[in-house]
């Protein structure tokens, strides 16, 4: 079985800009895959040529083993766009309705409500676009991108207009398309989401791939911290498993020890650290750290890559 | 929940996604829907009837002018026919002008207005090629322009019948003539729309106008003083945009069969210069489409969205 979304050596220049120089990923049959980098890192542009939007200098992309722009290509591919805008004057049943038709979905109005239903927007089909609030439109493009039942999905910040309980929809709606063997490629400056849902992720930046792998690999051991009666040493070497030997070495060596932590990186480090801004010492969350926590550096760190760029 | 046998289940539609025409058809279908529900027919329809009732006011009172009017009888030259000819003429031109503006304002924005603002891209990523969303936007913006200037000059003719009694030599080949010409400011438009702002596309496009407009005077002006450079001049310029050499051609068979002191008296009105340019102009003008489509579509293809 091909994959979902293969990328080869792609290359795209805009006059003297380069906005892609040399690109290689490959997003499986029924894998979550998401897309990191700063603002002009290319993510958008890598999204656009696998849609057959723009049109690469060099190199190639596969959609479910066909040409990107290709018939069947598009066949295969559901898209929501950064920055989209629907019809205001359509419903959004008729907007379901068109996109039906052109990708030849014989789904008819079941297969429209039930979108519309996993998108929470059941109660709405006759409204129309232009009554409808910015997070209720994104959701109505997350249904229109499901249309047909593509195989491989394209998200660029599919969230960005959603708020907490939108974003949590969004995010289950993505892992249950994953039990379903869709392949997801995921745009998000939201880190926390990206690591929340993603099994692989790519971090791109000045038009290259600068790290990819899972969550868990680029969230590598970030050291030991101990608390003793000398004050916090941190082992910046070891893992957690080195925990009980350096406790034991510090005690025979007669030192008090009065607190011990296993530290690890997370995402956002791993992105900073990336993108060449690395997290400013003693940022480091430590492993136990709340989720709702993690959210919020997560946000930071998507505010100062915006800044930044 | 049933979603789980729609969604994800990795079978992409169902049925075949439509070809090309079908897909075209669909665009164009939607386009007019856009129309209906923006009240585009109801805008264009109020004014038209606004038009329609100033011009018969305008023919009634032109019609019982010259019926007081002796001196043209005496000349051999039929006042009704020099009057329902000249207003029908102008009314052809009006006409041409509303026709314009609606296929102007239907296909400003069709390319890069509607990929600025986020609407094409989600359309384009369906199994549609970009050359059967030009081919269905220009449908659709012609579906409206074409049957318009069809139908209001119909009804200008028919007003001037009723208050004057005049009808044109020729009806079919005046009516054709419109709607092609509007069919051709539509695909202009279209084509401007894929490289031009929306702005900058409309102003060009009613340059255009405006330069056929001028190339036609030019021909009144060559007839006028009997001037072959600037008749060959005012005749390229109109072939070169044909939508004022079919206008002129339309004018032309308004009256046809009229011929002499009447013809000379029309001649010195609207339809000095008005030649009908015969098969060729209309083999020329499909011609003309068909090239603006194919370096809009070459055009389209290599564009960045």
């Amino acid at each position: 079985m091909p994959a979902a979304l293969s990328v080869m050596g792609l290359r795209k220049a805009y006059g003297s800009v380069q906005a892609l120089r040399g690109i290689d990923l490959e997003v499986a049959a029924g894998e979550l895959f998401g897309l990191l980098g700063p603002n002009g890192a290319g993510k958008s542009t890598l999204v656009k040529i696998a849609c057959g939007l723009v049109r690469p200098s060099a190199g190639a992309v596969d959609v479910c083993g066909s040409p990107a722009g290709s018939a069947a290509a598009h066949a295969q591919l559901g898209y929501l766009a950064e920055l989209f805008r629907f019809p205001d004057w359509c419903t959004a049943d008729e907007l379901l309705g068109l996109h039906q038709e052109l990708i030849g979905s014989a789904g008819g109005v079941a297969e429209r409500r039930e979108l519309l239903a996993l998108v929470e927007l059941g109660d709405v089909p006759g409204r129309r676009v232009g009554a409808m609030s910015k997070g209720m439109q994104q959701r109505l493009g997350l249904a229109q991108a499901l249309v047909g039942a593509p195989r491989l999905l394209l998200l660029d910040e599919p969230t960005s207009a959603l708020d907490p309980a939108g974003r949590r929809t969004v995010r289950q709606l993505l892992e249950r398309l994953r039990e379903r063997g869709v392949s997801v490629l995921f745009n998000s400056h939201l880190l926390s989401e990206v690591e929340l849902v993603c099994d692989r992720v790519a971090i791109i930046d000045g038009g290259e791939v600068v790290a990819a792998g899972t969550p868990a690999e680029l969230s590598r051991a970030g050291g030991v911290e101990v608390e003793t009666a000398a004050g916090v040493r941190t082992f910046r070497d070891a893992t957690r498993d080195d925990a009980p030997r350096i406790v034991r070495e510090l005690v025979a060596a007669g030192e008090d020890v009065y607190g011990v932590r296993a530290l690890s990186s997370n995402l956002e480090d791993a992105y900073l650290e990336a993108v060449g801004r690395a997290p400013a010492a003693g940022a480091e969350d430590a492993s136990e750290a709340p989720a709702d926590a993690a959210d919020g550096a997560a946000g930071r760190g998507a505010d100062e890559a915006d800044e930044a760029a | 929940m049933t979603a789980a046998r729609l969604i994800g289940d990795g079978r992409a539609g169902g049925a075949a996604p439509p070809g090309g025409v079908r897909g075209a058809l669909i665009v164009a279908r939607f386009s007019l829907r856009e129309s209906l529900r923006r009240r585009v027919f109801v805008v264009v329809g109020l004014l038209t009837f606004v038009f329609l009732a100033l011009y018969g006011l305008a023919t009634w009172q032109a019609f019982k002018a010259a019926d007081d009017f002796t001196g043209a009888t005496e000349a051999g030259v039929e006042a009704d026919v020099v009057v329902g000819a000249t207003l029908a003429g102008l009314a052809m031109f009006a006409i041409l002008f509303l026709g314009t503006i609606l296929a102007v304002f239907l296909t400003l924005g069709a390319v890069r207005g509607d990929a600025e603002r986020g609407l094409l891209q989600p359309l384009l990523v369906r199994p549609l090629p970009r050359r059967t969303l030009l081919l269905g936007r220009w449908l659709g913006a012609t579906a409206v322009c074409a049957p318009y200037v069809v139908v209001v000059a119909l009804g200008a003719f028919l007003i001037t019948d009723a208050l004057g009694g005049w009808w044109p030599d020729r009806l079919v080949g005046p009516l054709l003539a419109l709607a092609l010409g509007v069919a051709i400011i539509a695909a202009l438009s279209l084509a401007g729309s894929i490289a031009l702002a929306s702005t900058a596309n409309g102003i060009a496009v009613f340059m255009l106008f405006g330069a056929g407009l001028t190339a036609g005077l030019l021909g009144q002006i060559a007839e006028a003083i009997g001037s072959d450079s600037l008749d060959d001049i005012a005749r390229v310029a109109t072939w070169a945009l044909p939508f004022e050499a079919l206008y002129q051609a339309g004018l032309a068979e308004l009256t046809v069969d009229t011929v002499g002191f009447t013809r000379l008296a029309i001649d010195l009105g609207p339809f000095g210069g008005a030649e009908s340019g015969g098969a060729g102009l209309w083999l020329w003008s499909l011609a003309y489409l068909a090239a603006v489509g194919a370096v809009a579509v070459a055009a389209f293809a290599r564009r960045d969205l």
